[in-house]
C-alpha cells in the first residue's frame, strides 16, 4: 500500500512534448481514474508510473521513493493491460503464478496461493486452460488475478475493459470496484469512457492534450467543471454551450439571440466586456411554451431514450439539446421554449475556457428574447 | 478465406503452364532419369542400359566410404544448423531489443544471404588458410594449432563454419520476424511480473518463437544436406582424405569424376528420400507440439 507523487512530469518523443508538466498525488488506498480522449497522454502517464516508459522530466515517487530510474520490477506496481497481455503458452494457473515463480516462491506454496486468488475471481474451474480457450471476460479475470496475487503497492489499469462488450463491461466494472473495496490497494485506472470513470473513481483526473484540466470527485467534476473542455467531456448527453458577452453597464450576459441574464453588478464589473461561454446540461432544463421560458429554439429532431427523450433544437444556428421525461410531440421547425434551472448554469471565459465563478444568487434571471 | 475460380479451364492451364514446365524440366525429368539410371548400369559413353535391379543400391550400402559420407553429412548438418540457428537467434534477439542503430545491424545481418555459396567458400578459404589468413598468426604462436589442409577435423569444422555463416542471414530474418510478431504487451507484462530481460527471453519470447524455430530447423537441416556443394567444392574439394566428402559432394565426385552414373544416381535417390523422410517426420511429429491458440 503506497501513495504516488507525480511532480512536474514531462514526456517528449524527440522534439514533440506529449505531457507538459503534470502534478498529481494519489493517496493511499485511493482509486483514481484518469479520463481523457485518445491521444491526451493518459496511457503514457500510466506507463511512466509503471516504468514501461522513460520519464523525460520531473519526478515520480511511490511510497516516498523516487522511481524515475528504477526498473518496472523494482517499483512494486501491478498492471492490467488493455489486451490483457496473457502469456498464450501458459495455463491460467501458470499465468497467475508467474510473478511468484519469478520471485522464487516454492511450488506448493505458490500453487496454494494461485488457487486462493483464482477462487476469489471465480476462475477455479479453468486453471488448466490456455488463454486462447477462454472468453473475453474470463481473460480479463485472469489478468486481474495475475495483478492481485502479487499484493502490489499500486494497481495500474490501462483501459482494461475496452475490449469487452457493453454488458460484460458493466459487470467487470462492478467486479473491479468490489475487489478494490476488499483489498483497498492504491489504484490508477486509465479510460476514455466517462461512465467507467464516474462509477469507479474516488477522484477523477481529466486530461486534455498532455495537461491536467481538473482533479476532483466525480460529483465535483460533474457539478463544477473547471474548464469548457471538462464541461463538454463529462456528462452524457453532452452539455450545451451558447456564446455571450458580459455587459458591465446593465449587469447582464448578452446572448447571440438577444436573450440576457442578469448578474450581480460586482461580478459584471470584474469581468466587464468579457466574451463567455454559457454551459447548460440537457438534464437541467425543461420544455415549455415558446416565450414562457428563458430561451426559444426551433425543433429539429427527437431521440427516444426509454425513460426520457432527447429533444434536439436549434437556437440561432447553434444545436441545443434538452432532456425531458414528459414527451410532447413536435413537428420539425416548431418553436419551443426552454426553461433552465439557473442554479446549474456554468459560465466559462470564451478565450481561456476557464470557469468564471458566479454565486448561485448572482445569476438572477434570464430574460427571453423579445 | 475467399477463393477465386477460373471459369475457363484453358486460361487456368495456360497460367500454370510455365511453372509446371519449370518443375517438370528441372525436377521430374532429372529425377525420373536418376531413377532409371539407379536401377540400370548406365554406360559412361552412352549406349545400351542393362537392368540392374537393386544392385547399385546394394553396392553403395555395403561400401564403408558411403557410410562415412553419411556420418560426415549428419555431423555437418547438425553442426551447421546448431551454429547458424544459435548465431541468428542471438543477433535477432538483440536486433529486436531495438538498441541504438539496430536498423543498420539488421540490414548488415541480412546481407550475407545474398552472397553465393562459392564466394562464401572462397572468402572463408582465405580466412582459414593456415599459412596466409588470420589463423596463420595463431599458428605462429601455437605451431600446428590449425591445419585444415592435412587435418580432416579442422577441414570439417571450417566447412561447417562457412556453411553456418551463410545460413545465419536467412535464419535471422525469420527469427526477427517471429520475435517482432510477439505482442509488446506480453514482454511488458513480463517486466511488470518482475522478470529480468534474460528471464523474459527464456520464459516468454523463446517459447513463443517455437513455431518459427521449428520451421527454420526443418529448412536448415534439409538445406545442409542438399545445398552444401558450393562451399565444399571451393574450400576442400571433399578432402583431406574424404574428411569433408558430404553426400551431395560424393554424388558429384562419383558421377562426374568417377563416371559412375548409376552409383551416383542411386545415391541421389537415397538422399532425396532421406530429405523427404526428415521433412515428413518433422512436420508430422514435432510441429504438433509447438502451436499455441
Amino acid at each position: 500500500m503506497a501513495n504516488i507523487d507525480i511532480r512536474q512530469v514531462r514526456k517528449s518523443y524527440g522534439k514533440d512534448e506529449v505531457i507538459h508538466g503534470v502534478d498529481l498525488t494519489v493517496n493511499i488506498g485511493e482509486f483514481v481514474v484518469i479520463l481523457g480522449p485518445s491521444g491526451c497522454g493518459k496511457s503514457t502517464l500510466l506507463r511512466m508510473i509503471a516504468g514501461l516508459e522513460d520519464i523525460s522530466g520531473g519526478e515520480i515517487s511511490i511510497a516516498g521513493t523516487v522511481v524515475n530510474d528504477l526498473e518496472p520490477r523494482q517499483r512494486g506496481c501491478a498492471m492490467v493491460f488493455q489486451n490483457y497481455g496473457l502469456y498464450p503458452h501458459m495455463t491460467v494457473a501458470e499465468n497467475i503464478g508467474y510473478a511468484l515463480k519469478v520471485a522464487g516462491m516454492k511450488k506448493p506454496e505458490r500453487l496454494e496461493k494461485v488457487r486462493a486468488v483464482a477462487k476469489s475471481v471465480g476462475l477455479e474451474e479453468f486453471m488448466d486452460r490456455k488463454p486462447g480457450q477462454l472468453s473475453g471476460g474470463q481473460r480479463q479475470r485472469v489478468a486481474m488475478a495475475r495483478a492481485i496475487i502479487r499484493e502490489p503497492k499500486v494497481f495500474l489499469f490501462d483501459e482494461p475493459l475496452s475490449n469487452l462488450d457493453a454488458k460484460l463491461r458493466v459487470q467487470m466494472r462492478h467486479e473491479i470496484r468490489r475487489i478494490h473495496n476488499r483489498i483497498k490497494a492504491t489504484s490508477v485506472f486509465v479510460t476514455h469512457d466517462q461512465h467507467e470513470g464516474m462509477t469507479l473513481a474516488d477522484r477523477m483526473v481529466i486530461m486534455n492534450k498532455g495537461t491536467i484540466d481538473q482533479v476532483g470527485t466525480p460529483e465535483e467534476v460533474y457539478n463544477r467543471p473547471a474548464t469548457v473542455y471538462v464541461a463538454g467531456f463529462i456528462g452524457s448527453p453532452a452539455m450545451n454551450f451558447l456564446s455571450g458577452q458580459i455587459s458591465a453597464e446593465q449587469s447582464v450576459i448578452l446572448l447571440a439571440d438577444d436573450s440576457r441574464i442578469e448578474i450581480a453588478s460586482d461580478a459584471a464589473r470584474r469581468h466587464a466586456g468579457a466574451l463567455v461561454q454559457l454551459g447548460l446540461r440537457p438534464e437541467d432544463m425543461t420544455l415549455c411554451a415558446p416565450g414562457a421560458g428563458h430561451l426559444t429554439g426551433s425543433f429539429d429532431f427527437y431521440e427516444e431514450l426509454g425513460s426520457s427523450g432527447l429533444y434536439h433544437l436549434m437556437i440561432e444556428d447553434v444545436p441545443f439539446t434538452v432532456l425531458s421525461s414528459i414527451k410532447p410531440r413536435f413537428q420539425h421547425g416548431d418553436q419551443v421554449g426552454v426553461l433552465a434551472d439557473l442554479s446549474k448554469l456554468h459560465v466559462f471565459g470564451a478565450k481561456d475556457g476557464v470557469r468564471i465563478d458566479m454565486d448561485e444568487q448572482v445569476i438572477r434571471q434570464m430574460e427571453p428574447a423579445e | 478465406m475467399r477463393r477465386a475460380y477460373f471459369k475457363n479451364n484453358w486460361i487456368a492451364a495456360l497460367v500454370v503452364a510455365p511453372q509446371l514446365l519449370i518443375i517438370f524440366v528441372f525436377f521430374y525429368w532429372p529425377t525420373s532419369q536418376a531413377l532409371y539410371w539407379a536401377f540400370t548400369f548406365e554406360q559412361p559413353w552412352g549406349g545400351g542400359n542393362e537392368w540392374a535391379g537393386f544392385e547399385n543400391f546394394r553396392a553403395i550400402l555395403t561400401d564403408g566410404r558411403y557410410w562415412d559420407s553419411i556420418k560426415i553429412s549428419i555431423i555437418y548438418a547438425a553442426g551447421a544448423t546448431v551454429l547458424s540457428m544459435g548465431m541468428a537467434l542471438i543477433l535477432a534477439v538483440f536486433a529486436d531489443r531495438q538498441l541504438r542503430g539496430y536498423k543498420y545491424y539488421r540490414i548488415g545481418a541480412i546481407w550475407p544471404y545474398a552472397v553465393a555459396a562459392p564466394a562464401v567458400g572462397l572468402a572463408f578459404r582465405f580466412i582459414f588458410n593456415s599459412s596466409a589468413g588470420i589463423m596463420s598468426y595463431v599458428n605462429a604462436a601455437f605451431p600446428g594449432f590449425w591445419d585444415p589442409i592435412l587435418n580432416g577435423d579442422h577441414a570439417l569444422l571450417m566447412v561447417i563454419i562457412a556453411g553456418a555463416w551463410k545460413q545465419v542471414a536467412y535464419n535471422f530474418i525469420f527469427f526477427l520476424a517471429g520475435l517482432q510478431s510477439i505482442p509488446r504487451s506480453l514482454i511488458e507484462a513480463g517486466a511488470m511480473d518482475g522478470a529480468t530481460v534474460l528471464r523474459r527471453m527464456r520464459d516468454i519470447q523463446l517459447p513463443l518463437l517455437a513455431p518459427t524455430f521449428f520451421f527454420v530447423l526443418v529448412i536448415n537441416i534439409t538445406d545442409s544436406f542438399t545445398d552444401s556443394f558450393g562451399i565444399v567444392d571451393t574450400m576442400t574439394g571433399g578432402g583431406p582424405a574424404r574428411a569433408t566428402n558430404l553426400m551431395v559432394y560424393k554424388i558429384y565426385v562419383d558421377g562426374f569424376q568417377g563416371l559412375d552414373y548409376s552409383g551416383a544416381a542411386a545415391q541421389s535417390i537415397i538422399l532425396m528420400f532421406l530429405v523427404i523422410a526428415l521433412t515428413v517426420i518433422q512436420f508430422r511429429y514435432i510441429e504438433r507440439k509447438v502451436h499455441y491458440t
